[in-house]
């Protein structure tokens, strides 16, 4: 090979990776990135059943219950107003606690979150809950929310 | 006055770094001779991080609770060894090592420079001075990791219990050594690009510098998958975590390096090619430490959500990178043609090796990056997880960990003598590994049984280039290459066997029930309460046994109490064929607690590869510098 030729190339061998790493990318992005929802989002019916995504939120207080083989476990993921019955199977992280933020990562599942006969909010079965945070964490969506909240409560002053 | 000692030293130590790079303005302008001078600078703002850095960790190991990070990190009841490591378990004090490490990188390389250049010597060093300063910045504008506390506190807050572990007391330093060790890559590229003096003689100075680092994050990536792997009681080794991705997107930077400056070493090729690598490990290592450091992500890393750090480590990235790239697009085009060589030849297998790690490198960068940007474009959140990293990279790296079976068979700058037949022996244990899988395990999946195939060929095929010469002749070089190669193979031949034969038991057991795991037959026997310095902890006595071998384990679920934390402490036993791994977690009012069981036969390979392929990098080192020593006896006859 010239040298000129050479540097040609290798010039367009490195964009072709380039190409290539993108198209990849994008290829694998596009159905195998799992989405964040808050249970204000779920309830809307946004996310069809079945859709593997994330689910972020507060455990409520004093809505862990387990249940039948002492492995599975219902609670409420909660944003303040809407809320979401989760059902999970397995050892909870360390960091999981009520009261404090969650993220779950699983599917919306038939069947409704009911309390004195009414029908609250949609069911959620998480395959792995993420504590990948210290005790101080809040899901940044409910951060927010909690911002505007106050800025909320601000302005009414 | 400790800590005022130490803030004092970074002042100094940021004035300094200022003057080195006035000084290289100077030299590059008016041709001055400052390369002494800059040595001198160079090595006391080194010393002086070190000074400000001891001095933390002085008010750490004395739980000085005037100083606020002190407070807010750690506890007069800690175990002392904690008390320190504490120190650059939090953000502000792994930046100060961060910008340390930097430092004495710098004063190192200005000590042990000792090539002729000594217009690229001063390029490079105003360059690592231009690097430092904007951390220096950063650290003294918005983390001051000695601000004090008025009034004192009484008590300190306490550390994560995550992280006191021996774990953190080496994992963080080592990778910090190896990323902060590529800036010096960075800024002997920078420094060559300016003078235009890339060449052969660059890359052999630049080369030691890039192993030392690559070894670094080698073994940094590798301890931090086993401190993963059973700190966090997931069962799991590498979990595609982003602050997981930005220590591994460096790594594949300096190993794509790390093989293009062999070309630029041996034979002048691939200029532009390797300073443009050079520029991208650094800025990988930039990325990484944002990504981190800044808050963006939410892990087990990312402690604090602070935008204005983040906006200063992202202003910082941007300005160092486009600068660089903008230097390259200015310089690169006038840099001389490489020499020339086939497209069958060790140079373009070389280039065949760097383009399948760049690419691999775009995926993970596409991957972790892409929930930042598509969060900041549209507001809306997501997560990209191992489905996407396994799937599409996955896929890459095993044809690559076959073309590194290939590659070192070829010869330099043209190929004469066909390479298949000295691949048959390989291809021999592919096929035979194939079949036996396809025997002995018919129902894995398709990944993990290529992966075996891929890992004997390539364990084969990495000691052929040790056959027909002699072993006492051959470089160390070489043996470093064979060594790092096989340990390729020896770690796949780990993932491949976790991810294929791993058997996993979840249940409540009574004391006195009998549960099975793979082989294994396991027995709760009791539970008992124990204690530690800060903590208290339920264990689980279990019993397991295996034809006639038995062995105990004692899981613990551990709270402590400053802050109040709950941490799972795997039990786990080696055994030469496997792994068996115990957690034990919450009580259950009928008297039963659950329990999780996994045997993962050879899962130990996946870290002994890891080990293995520093070792091979390590020696690969020693035989750079022995034989750079004994070709030049100036080296030597400077300090006799």
């Amino acid at each position: 090979m010239k040298p000129k030729n050479q540097r040609l190339v290798l010039v367009s061998a490195a964009l072709v990776a380039v190409l290539v790493a993108v198209l990849l990318a994008m290829w694998g992005l596009r159905n195998r990135a799992s989405y964040f929802y808050t249970p204000a989002e779920i309830n809307s019916g946004k996310v069809e059943v079945g859709r593997y995504v994330r689910l972020g939120g507060m455990v409520e207080k004093g809505s862990v219950r387990r249940i039948g083989d002492g492995l599975t476990m219902n609670f409420i993921v909660t944003d303040g107003t809407a809320r979401v019955g989760v059902t999970f199977r397995g050892i909870v992280p360390n960091l999981f606690r009520e009261g404090s933020g969650v993220v779950v990562e699983g599917n919306v599942v038939p069947g409704a979150l009911v309390e004195n006969g009414k029908v609250v909010g949609r069911r959620f079965g998480a395959n792995e809950i993420l504590a990948k945070h210290d005790e101080r964490y809040m899901p940044p969506e409910l951060g927010n929310l909690a911002a505007e909240h106050r800025a909320g409560k601000t302005l009414e002053r | 006055m400790i800590a005022e000692a130490g803030l004092a030293a970074l002042w100094l130590a940021a004035g300094l770094a200022a003057l080195q790079f006035l000084l290289m303005v100077l030299a590059l302008r008016t041709g001055a001779d400052v390369a002494r001078t800059m040595r001198a600078i160079a090595i006391v703002q080194g010393a002086l991080t070190l000074v400000s850095f001891a001095m933390l960790l002085l008010v750490f190991a004395r739980t000085d609770l005037s100083v606020a990070l002190v407070y807010e990190n750690s506890h007069s009841a800690k175990p002392f060894i904690y008390k320190v490591a504490g120190a650059w378990g939090n953000h502000e004090g792994s930046m100060l090592l961060w910008v340390t490490v930097l430092a004495v990188a710098g004063a190192f390389f200005a000590w042990l420079y000792r090539r002729k250049r000594e217009r690229t010597l001063v390029a490079a060093l105003g360059s690592q001075a231009v690097l430092a300063l904007g951390f220096y910045a950063f650290l003294l504008i918005a983390s001051n990791p000695f601000a004090r506390l008025n009034p004192p506190a009484v008590e300190g807050r306490g550390l994560n219990p995550l992280l006191q572990d021996p774990g953190l007391a080496f994992h963080p330093p080592t990778l910090y050594l190896g990323y902060v060790g590529l800036s010096v890559a960075f800024s002997l590229a920078v420094g060559a690009l300016l003078t235009g003096q890339v060449d052969s003689r660059l890359a052999r100075a630049m080369r030691p510098w890039v192993l030392g680092a690559w070894i670094l994050l080698t073994l940094g990536i590798t301890a931090g998958s086993y401190w993963a792997y059973y700190e966090l009681g997931w069962g799991g080794w590498w979990f595609w975590d982003p602050v997981e991705n930005a220590s591994l997107m460096p790594w594949l930077a300096a190993t794509a390096l790390l093989h293009s400056i062999n070309v630029l070493a041996a034979r002048g090729a691939l200029k532009a090619w390797t300073m443009m690598l050079a520029v991208i490990a650094f800025s990988m290592s930039m990325v990484g430490t944002f990504l981190v450091r800044s808050g963006v992500l939410t892990s087990v890393h990312a402690f604090a959500i602070d935008p204005e750090r983040g906006t200063f480590l992202l202003a910082l990235l941007f300005v160092y990178v486009g600068a660089a790239f903008a230097l390259f697009a200015w310089r690169a085009p006038a840099l001389k043609e490489g020499a020339p060589f086939d497209l069958v030849s060790r140079e373009a297998g070389l280039v065949i090796n760097n383009l399948f790690l760049s690419v691999i490198l775009g995926i993970v960068f596409v991957g972790t990056l892409y929930p930042l940007i598509v969060e900041a474009v549209s507001g809306e959140k997501l997560s990209v997880g191992a489905p996407y990293f396994n799937a599409v990279a996955g896929p890459l790296a095993l044809v690559l960990a076959v073309l590194v079976g290939t590659g070192p068979l070829l010869t330099w700058r043209r190929q004469t003598r066909p390479v298949f037949p000295r691949l048959k022996v390989p291809a021999l244990a592919a096929a035979t590994a194939l079949f036996i899988t396809i025997v002995a395990a018919p129902g894995i999946a398709i990944l993990p049984r290529l992966a075996f195939t891929v890992a004997a060929f390539l364990a084969a095929a990495a000691v052929v280039p040790l056959t027909n010469r002699n072993p006492l002749r051959t470089p160390l070089a070489t043996w470093g290459m064979v060594i790092a190669h096989f340990g390729i193979a020896v770690a796949l031949t780990g993932m491949a066997a976790n991810a294929a034969f791993t058997s996993e038991t979840l249940a409540v057991a009574k004391p006195g029930e009998q549960l099975r795991v793979g082989p294994w037959r396991v027995v709760l026997d009791s539970v008992v309460p124990t204690a530690g310095k800060n903590w208290t902890a339920i264990e689980g006595q279990l019993r397991a046994a295996r034809g006639n071998q038995l062995v105990k384990l004692q899981p613990q679920m551990r709270y402590f109490t400053d802050p109040p934390t709950e941490t799972n402490e795997a039990a786990i036993r080696t055994f030469r064929d496997g792994q068996l791994y115990t957690v034990i977690g919450k009580p259950e009012p009928s008297g039963a607690w659950q329990l999780r069981l996994w045997w993962k036969p050879f899962v130990t390979l996946i870290w002994a590869g890891g080990v293995l392929i520093a070792l091979g990098g390590l020696v690969a080192l020693v035989g750079r510098v022995f034989r750079r020593r004994r070709r030049e006896p100036s080296w030597r006859a400077r300090y006799s």
